[in-house]
């Protein structure tokens, strides 16, 4: 997404030339050529997600399966987990999102000036990235342990009690929605500053001909041209949060009880539980949740950025 | 390029040569192995889950069967324990997959994975005849025993520490009032009166599992009301009571400090310390005891979940494991399975089994005897046992048992929610669980 919509409003320059004018040239190869990959694609992503659609209307054991109709979404809408489940899962999407976005632009704008051992920072933000989510979460159950845990041992020695982290109910959710955005922001920061690199200088040298400081630089010159880059990490992380279970699973399991619960884990509990039928129809209305969130979402932001 | 490609060529026909070699060599050893083994050499595989302790005795019960029936070979396999577990038993067994023999849960889990269809029925087995009533009828689906019990049967009751009731003068409480006053004097000495350990949320439930036998004897037939669909948890009076036991200690701050994040293993080292002094707990603990306080161990006994009636006061006891065979073992493998749980379920296997691990309970066989050095709260747990004060669990009486009944009894257990709104959302996540297993009466 970021890199097609970056090209594209860089497009009228180099566009002219690049794409040789008139129609497409035909394929060079038959369309049995691309039998082998339909049929793979076939057996293993369209039958299996027309097969979980089905089993979603099925109770079904693993030995058997009756089918029931609707009524596993009856019982799915009535799971008391739900409610909370959903709040969270919105929740969770739109702080990790949100908080991606400023500090991704921050970093970004603090990456691409000129500072001190900039690569080397630019690794260190990156870093988190390239570690195994669950590492992360088991790491960080650790560091925030209510009881002799290294954060709350260290906010003891200047005075403060600490929180319990992951053990309030109250906290629990942000708690994990702050590890992610420490390891999710590094992706963030990359998108942003490929997108600020590629703003032409000559619209800062204008803006500082004109007098603007560079709190107006980043206001109207950097931020609406570094937007097809918001939008891409609006919209990935929230994907991201809205679909998000490893960290999740790996700090708190949804607890304290059902506390930080997110509709992906209370589906993965109901498979546990063996009810295959009605962790598929959890399955399909994640799907359904959000396709309807993104796709209209995505839709707006880029609209407006035609509009710009 | 050309120096590159062809000694890659030529080690590739050596590898295909030689594996056609090893192929060709196998085939003949194979057929050598068995022809000239003399009664046919057989090679069982028995799945276990991957615990230390399971897989310790299982270790010595296959070493002294393969001592008595020298031509079979048993090799263990590990499979993970809990609900991933259970999904990786039904979806082997679905698919044709299970090796020829398995061990599992008995009681609800155990309906679960299609008895009837899946797994060789026992029933007419002479060593059937010797197993303990209870574990007899949670092995049996449709008028047909499945499996041999492996390992001995568990309690979920009060661990306590006898050293810190004799320093305190106290007496073993019979009814919950008598608890309570215990709990008080325990927090006037500056102990901590009751442990929780939510670092492993399976803890929590003790409370309201192991409080079943008083259920069971002020309403003798809840168990069956409650598969009728009929019975509930928030509307019983006696079946509350496991609840609201947790909230009022909760609320009345007998837990220890740091209750949302402690594991058992800790749990058990505060019980050996004196740190804490009542540990609701179930006997396959006792295992974790030793190793996390060995000496303090010395020092635990067990009494019962207290009710109401000090006359009714008795243990709520669950049944070991079984080992089953899948329908799909045939033959001599069949023969030589059934070889195998007979041994089980026999006092030379429970001896074995005794030889690999210290057992945390009675066994379920007539005949076994438990060894002199099991720990204190084992022989106090025979003793309750031998006089017939104890109930089956729940989960041993009815197919039925919420799976998120955890979750429920940690939000309770931390003042999250109230006891009688738990118990509520309990009895919902037990009418799913109903709906799952297509039982009458639930519509």
């Amino acid at each position: 997404m970021a890199i097609t919509t970056t090209t594209s409003s860089a497009a009228p320059r180099g566009a002219a030339h690049a794409r040789p004018a008139g129609r497409r040239p035909r394929s060079p190869y038959p369309a049995w050529f691309f039998l082998p990959a339909a049929i793979i694609y076939t057996i293993f992503f369209l039958v299996p997600t027309f097969a979980s659609f089905y089993f979603s209307l099925t109770r079904w054991s693993l030995f058997e399966f009756e089918f029931i109709g609707l009524e596993n979404f009856v019982q799915f809408f009535r799971e008391p987990a739900l409610v909370t489940g959903l709040v969270n899962t919105v929740v969770y999407g739109v702080v990790t999102s949100a908080l991606k976005v400023v500090l991704g632009l921050l970093l970004g704008v603090l990456l691409t000036s000129q500072i001190i051992a900039r690569g080397f920072l630019r690794s260190v933000v990156f870093f988190p990235v390239l570690v195994s989510t669950i590492g992360v979460g088991i790491t960080f159950q650790v560091l925030m342990d209510p009881f002799g845990g290294p954060i709350n041992e260290a906010l003891a020695a200047v005075g403060i009690t600490g929180p319990g982290w992951l053990t309030d109910p109250s906290l629990a959710l942000l708690s994990v929605a702050l590890v992610d955005v420490w390891k999710g922001v590094g992706l963030a920061t990359v998108i942003y500053i490929a997108g600020i690199v590629s703003i032409p200088q000559e619209y800062f040298e204008a803006a500082r001909v004109d007098g603007a400081g560079p709190l107006h630089q980043f206001r109207h010159v950097l931020l609406p041209l570094a937007r097809p880059a918001t939008v891409t990490v609006i919209i990935l992380s929230l994907i991201g949060g809205l679909r998000s279970f490893d960290l999740i699973w790996a700090m708190t399991r949804g607890g304290p009880g059902f506390t930080s619960d997110v509709i992906a884990s209370v589906i993965y509990k109901q498979y546990q539980a063996g009810f295959y039928g009605l962790s598929t129809a959890g399955n399909v209305l994640l799907f359904v949740l959000v396709t309807a969130i993104v796709l209209p979402l995505s839709r707006f932001l880029n609209r407006k950025e035609v509009e710009l | 390029m050309r120096n590159q490609t062809s000694p890659r060529g030529r080690l590739r026909m050596i590898a295909l040569a030689a594996g056609a070699v090893l192929a060709l060599a196998g085939c003949s050893a194979g057929s050598l192995g068995s022809s000239g083994g003399g009664g046919g050499g057989v090679n069982l595989t028995w799945v276990l889950d991957s615990n230390a302790s399971t897989m310790k005795a299982a270790e010595s019960v296959a070493a002294a069967f393969k001592a008595q029936n020298p031509d079979i070979t048993v090799d263990l396999e590990s499979r993970p324990s809990g609900s991933e577990g259970d999904n990786i038993v039904k979806t082997r067994l679905a698919t044709g997959d299970m090796p020829d023999l398995f061990l599992y849960n008995s009681g609800s889990l155990f309906q679960a994975i299609g008895p009837v269809q899946n797994l060789v029925p026992v029933t007419d087995e002479p060593w059937v005849g010797t197993l303990e009533e209870n574990f007899k009828r949670v092995v049996t689906a449709d008028g047909n025993v499945f499996g041999a019990p492996f390992g001995s049967q568990m309690t979920g009751a009060i661990l306590y520490n006898k050293r810190i009731y004799a320093e305190l003068g106290l007496q073993i409480p019979k009814t919950w009032s008598e608890f309570m006053a215990n709990n008080a004097a325990v927090k006037a000495a500056g102990r901590v009166p009751v442990i929780q350990t939510y670092g492993d949320t399976y803890t929590s439930q003790l409370f309201v599992l192991g409080d079943f036998h008083n259920v069971a004897a002020s309403e003798p037939d809840f168990a069956e009301r409650y598969t009728a669909g009929q019975a509930k948890f928030a509307t019983s009076p006696a079946a509350l009571k496991g609840w609201q036991h947790l909230e009022e200690l909760h609320d009345l701050g007998y837990y220890n400090e740091d209750f949302p994040t402690a594991k058992m293993e800790e749990g058990m080292r505060k019980l050996g310390d004196g740190e804490g002094v009542h540990y609701p707990m179930l006997t396959n603990g006792i295992t974790t005891l030793a190793v996390a306080s060995p000496e303090g161990a010395k020092d635990i006994g067990i009494f019962p979940i207290p009710g109401d009636d000090p006359a009714k006061n008795g243990l709520t006891v669950w049944s070991p494991s079984a080992v089953y065979i899948p329908k799909t073992t045939e033959g001599a493998q069949l023969d030589a399975a059934k070889k195998l749980q007979a041994f089980i379920a026999s006092p030379a296997g429970c001896a074995a089994y005794a030889q690999g691990v210290r057992p945390n309970g009675p066994f379920a066989v007539d005949g076994c005897e438990l060894p002199d050095d099991v720990l204190p709260a084992v022989r106090d747990f025979q003793s309750f046992v031998d006089a017939s004060a104890f109930s089956p669990a729940l989960e041993f009486l009815s197919p039925i048992k919420g799976p998120a009944l955890e979750q429920i009894t940690v939000e309770v257990g931390s003042g999250i929610r109230p006891a009688a709104d738990g118990a509520a959302l309990y009895d919902e996540d037990v009418r799913k669980q109903a709906l799952q297993l297509g039982l009458p009466g639930w519509d």
